[in-house]
This record gives C-alpha cells, structure tokens and sequence, in this order.
C-alpha cells in the first residue's frame, strides 16, 4: 500500500472527476486552473462550501467551495430551472455534486489504498467564517472557472495513523 | 400495466431528476414515490405497492446495501427489482449489492440514457 499520495495525484484524480460530473450531468463550461497547495485556509470566507468526509486505513475531506451566484448556476444546471438565489434545493444540489465529485475521487483511490468509506455531504451558506480540519498539514487545492465564476476544491488525504499527526476530524466552522 | 417506481435517495436533487428521466423514459409510469432513506423506504412499502425501487447506497439512518438486504429478505418485496444508482463504486460494494439482489448498479454521475438504457434491460 502506498504510503504517500503526491499533490499532482490528486489534482489529476479530483479533475478527472470534475470533468465527468460536469459532462454528464452539468453541460456548465469548465476552465481547469494550474493547482497548488496550501496550509490552512487564511482568509474568511463568503459564499457556499459542501465537505465531504472520507474514511479508512487514510482519511481527509474534500471540499466544494464557490460564490452563492455559482451555486445557483451549478443547481439551475442540475435540475433544469433557474435559481436566484440560494435556497434548500440550491443548497441539497451542490452538496450532491460534492458527493459525486469527491465520491468518484474516493473510489479511484480505493484502487490503489484499499476501502474507504464516504460520509454524508454537509454544506455551509454563510459569510465571513472560515473551516478548519483537524490533522490535516496540506491541502491541495484545484481551481476552476467556469465562464468568469471562479470555484476551487480543496482536498487532502493522509494516512489515519500518520506519525506526528492525529487523523483529520470533520471540519469545524468558525465565524468572525 | 403502469409502473409504480420508488426512488430512494437522500438528495432531494438526484430525486428529482430520476423521477424526470423515469417520465422521458417511454416507460409506462403510473406514481413515482419517493423517500429520503431505507427506514423511510421500508416504512413506504407497508403502504404501497411497487413494480421498480432506485435506491442510493450512502443515505443516513438505513443506507442503500441494509435496505436491499432487508428487502430481499421479505416475501412480500424480495421479487420487486432494485437498481441501486449511487456515488459508491467500489467493487466490493457492486458485488455486495448484486449478491443481495440487485438487478442493477449505476454509478452516479449518469446521463439520462444510461438509466433507461439500465430499465429498458429490466422492465
């Protein structure tokens, strides 16, 4: 079992994903963006994030977050009718594409770690806070645009019993 | 006859757009009922009867593997035919569903073809 999972890895395994969920259920134009990584997220945050737990032998979160404007194009997109503004099933939409993104990541990797489990999504709406993951050095993150609305994914995946660090836990929302 | 079709997922969304890709099916649908979770699937099925359950696998309180199981382990449901569509592709978690009974395993993201391509095999 491999013991370390390169940044480039799982950019390429989060875009793959990306990409088929935005073929077949989405039709929305999609600009992959050059990845990098980062510790944890400075900045307060305004706008939509959907996380999703993943769980095993290695363990991390992958999150969806992008400006309420976006979230309603990525619903009206889903579910074939306009959205103005931020609601339940905007909302219940992009957690659903967080779960098929993040879950299609998950299984990819199972190839080559072995079983991992996939949590319920959980999606935040809100402005000025930030998440936090406990555990978790680096996050690789992957940018998108998607005709002038920025997006990213963040993502990490680290060994359960990493030496030094203690597993990642569900990320915890502050507000300022 | 028409169908009556259960579709069992905890995202309202992918409910909704099963339930449009079942009417474009060409399919003869009679109701399209729907529940959040196994425990409200089972609860659903003391009520009315059905011809076709899609089901999730990842759902809180019962997810999709327990729900089949429990399903096939009826007599009154076990000939009914589910096809779970879900996130889930692991093969562990195809094999399990189809050794418990599934007729069918699509993976989510699905076009609206692959699912009545998956029914047409079925119905």
């Amino acid at each position: 079992m491999s013991e370390r999972i390169s940044s480039e890895e799982i950019s390429a395994t989060v875009r793959s994903a990306v990409e088929g969920v935005f073929s077949a259920m989405l039709q929305l134009p999609l600009e992959v963006l050059p990845s990098h990584e980062e510790a944890e997220e400075a900045e307060s945050f305004d706008g939509v994030v959907a996380l999703v737990g993943i769980a095993g032998s290695w363990s991390g979160t992958g999150r969806i977050a992008c400006s309420p404007h976006f979230a309603c194009r990525l619903a009206g997109a889903l579910l074939m009718q306009p959205y103005e503004a931020v609601d339940e099933e905007v909302l219940d939409a992009v957690a659903e594409v967080a779960n098929m993104i993040i879950g299609n990541v998950k299984t990819s990797f199972e190839e080559k770690l072995g079983p991992l489990g996939l949590s319920i999504p959980t999606v935040i709406f809100g402005r000025n806070y930030r998440t936090h993951s406990a555990g978790i050095p680096n996050w690789t993150v992957i940018p998108f645009n998607s005709e002038g609305d920025a997006w990213h994914i963040s993502f990490c995946l680290i060994p359960t019993k990493m030496q030094g660090h203690q597993a990642p836990r569900p990320d915890a929302v502050h507000v300022s | 006859m028409p169908l009556d079709v259960l579709i069992v997922d905890d995202s309202a969304a992918i409910r909704k757009i099963l339930h449009r890709v079942l009417v474009q099916a060409e399919i003869p649908l009679g109701k399209v009922f729907e529940a959040s979770d196994g425990v409200e699937a089972l609860e659903k099925l003391k009520v009315e009867k059905v011809g076709l359950i899609l089901s999730d696998i990842n759902m809180p309180n019962m997810d999709g593997i327990e729900f089949l199981g429990r399903l096939k382990a009826d007599d009154a449901f076990k000939s009914v035919p589910i096809v779970m569509v879900t996130t889930e592709g692991s093969q562990a978690k195809v094999l399990q569903a189809l050794q418990l009974g599934a007729v069918g395993y699509v993976r989510k993201p699905f076009t609206a073809e692959q699912i009545k391509e998956k029914l047409a095999g079925i119905i």
